[in-house]
């Protein structure tokens, strides 16, 4: 059964006619042809498919587009404008936080989204203080970002630019 | 995927009236565990409806001191409120327990307690699983067990092929939370709108391991009430689990101290958030120290059935439940004091 909706993907309106069981995921990669989020689990367990959505990050794969019709998503993509690399990109560029890439989109648009995240002063599982304002500690990145799997396992240096790019001297 | 229609009405009671008049509908909110069941073969509807935008995402506070949560307010918007980290550490202590990041953004506050258990033959469509096919049996029972119930089971040793059979817990840190703050439901349902304490939303598996919850088909959780806890008291979630961030309870605690009461709610041990009324009842008015807490949890698991199983079974959960109780009213009871 077909549905028709209006995205919004990186700046561009899209319009298509979906069938009613396409994710967020697939409509991205199959049928707009942006292939920055990756498909890794489909099951909402490896982080891969990370997007914003409407300015949260959010899990592409769990989403049925017909249930996002009016959305805009910015993927890892966009976060590119005119060419020059976003503060979290360019940080994972200096600190070699990659190894194969493929997490790579997903690890990203999470980042952006947990620097948002802590500068609205959430806090998280890693924060001592649940009313004090969070900290771009290692705990605590590592705890927000504990949804994004890494079979090449460069934690050690995702971790280490996700705080450089959120402004931590170190 | 099976092919299903979706639809979007404009208001809660049209949803509520579209469901209701369909008996292979379900709502959608974030979808977080409806979609994988989708894919996974777990939930078949024809109709899927969606109600994401349908109900409140404002936090209000209420004539008697507590709060009113709209059941679309997400689980990053609820754990992140001001007057929920303050007033009901617990509650937000819960959610930020659970899931990741990127899951909490999705996820409702009416969708998380009625997400589904996470037990592996449950979400194995080619298992048989009373709460998937009732009838079909269990497949849990003598299998893997870590992860299932030590409370409030169908049978005291559960036979794999009854039609009662079911070990699996409840998954949610939010709901045990919300056990232990004797929340309020508000639901819409067919014949109007009605208010469900929460301790009795959920149901043990009893004859009927397919259904978790007392809602009727078509009823809709709009909001979800806190009253004010009793002024002093200090409350905090403790979970135990595999993995040191994004992993479902072993087993976990929710607790309430205030003078001369201890509330407590268990996650990990049964069908449902378990609130330990016999442990509670036992430390009503007494000392607190830990000596007293071990025996009202020794009170509260002595109808506890440990599942044997190929992964050595589940009885670690009795002392670790236990462990974890007294170290979560000690530090409560030390707060108080300092």
């Amino acid at each position: 059964m077909d549905a028709d909706i209006t995205l919004t993907v990186d700046g561009a309106q899209q319009r298509l006619t979906v069938d009613t069981r396409t994710t967020l995921l697939d409509a991205l990669r199959e049928r707009i042809g942006n292939t920055s989020p990756k498909k890794g689990c489909d099951h909402g367990q490896c982080g891969a498919c990370t997007v914003l959505l409407d300015g949260d990050r959010a899990l592409s794969c769990l989403a049925l587009a017909v249930a996002h019709d009016g959305a805009e998503i910015t993927t890892a993509d966009g976060l590119a404008a005119d060419g020059e690399l976003h503060p979290v990109q360019q940080a994972f560029l200096e600190r070699d936080a990659f190894q194969c890439g493929y997490c790579t989109p997903g690890q990203v648009c999470s980042a952006v989204g947990v620097l948002d995240e802590v500068r609205r002063g959430w806090p998280s599982h890693a924060s001592q203080d649940l009313t004090a304002d969070p900290e771009l500690s290692h705990d605590e990145v590592a705890e927000r970002m504990s949804g994004n799997l890494c079979r090449c396992g460069a934690y050690a240096n995702i971790v280490p630019a996700v705080r450089q790019a959120g402004g931590v001297q170190a | 995927m099976k092919p299903f229609a979706f639809a979007r009405p404009a208001d809660a009671a049209e949803a509520v009236a579209t469901v209701a008049t369909e008996p292979r509908a379900v709502f959608l909110a974030g979808g977080t565990n409806l979609v994988d069941h989708l894919k996974l073969g777990v939930a078949r509807p024809d109709l899927v409806v969606d109600v994401r935008r349908l109900t409140s995402r404002e936090i209000t506070d209420t004539a008697d001191g507590g709060l009113r949560i709209g059941a679309a307010v997400t689980n990053s918007e609820l754990a992140a409120d001001r007057r929920v980290r303050e007033r009901y550490p617990v509650l937000a202590q819960a959610l930020l327990a659970g899931a990741t990041g990127q899951l909490r953004n999705l996820a409702t506050t009416g969708g998380n307690p009625l997400q589904r258990t996470r037990c592996v033959y449950f979400q194995d469509v080619s298992t048989p699983c009373n709460k998937r096919e009732p009838g079909s049996g269990c497949s849990a029972v003598g299998g893997y067990t870590r992860y299932h119930a030590i409370l409030g089971t169908s049978a005291a040793l559960p036979d794999p092929t009854a039609p009662e059979t079911c070990i699996a817990t409840h998954p949610s840190d939010m709901a045990v939370a919300l056990a232990v703050l004797d929340a309020q439901v508000q639901v819409l349902g067919p014949a109007g709108a009605r208010t469900i304490p929460f301790a009795e939303l959920h149901r043990l598996p009893g004859d009927d391991p397919s259904r978790d919850t007392v809602l009727e088909h078509g009823e809709l959780i709009t909001a979800i009430d806190l009253p004010p806890l009793p002024a002093g008291a200090r409350s905090a979630y403790r979970k135990v689990r595999d993995r040191a961030s994004y992993a479902f309870a072993l087993v976990s605690v929710a607790a309430v101290v205030a003078d001369g009461e201890v509330r407590l709610a268990l996650g990990g041990v049964a069908h449902k958030p378990w609130r330990a009324s016999r442990a509670e009842e036992a430390l009503r008015g007494g000392p607190v120290a830990d000596d007293a807490v071990r025996h009202a949890m020794d009170v509260e698991l002595t109808t506890a059935q440990p599942q044997p199983g190929v992964d050595g079974g589940n009885g670690f959960k009795i002392p670790l439940v236990t462990r974890t109780v007294v170290a979560t009213v000690r530090d409560l009871t030390q707060e108080t004091q300092a």
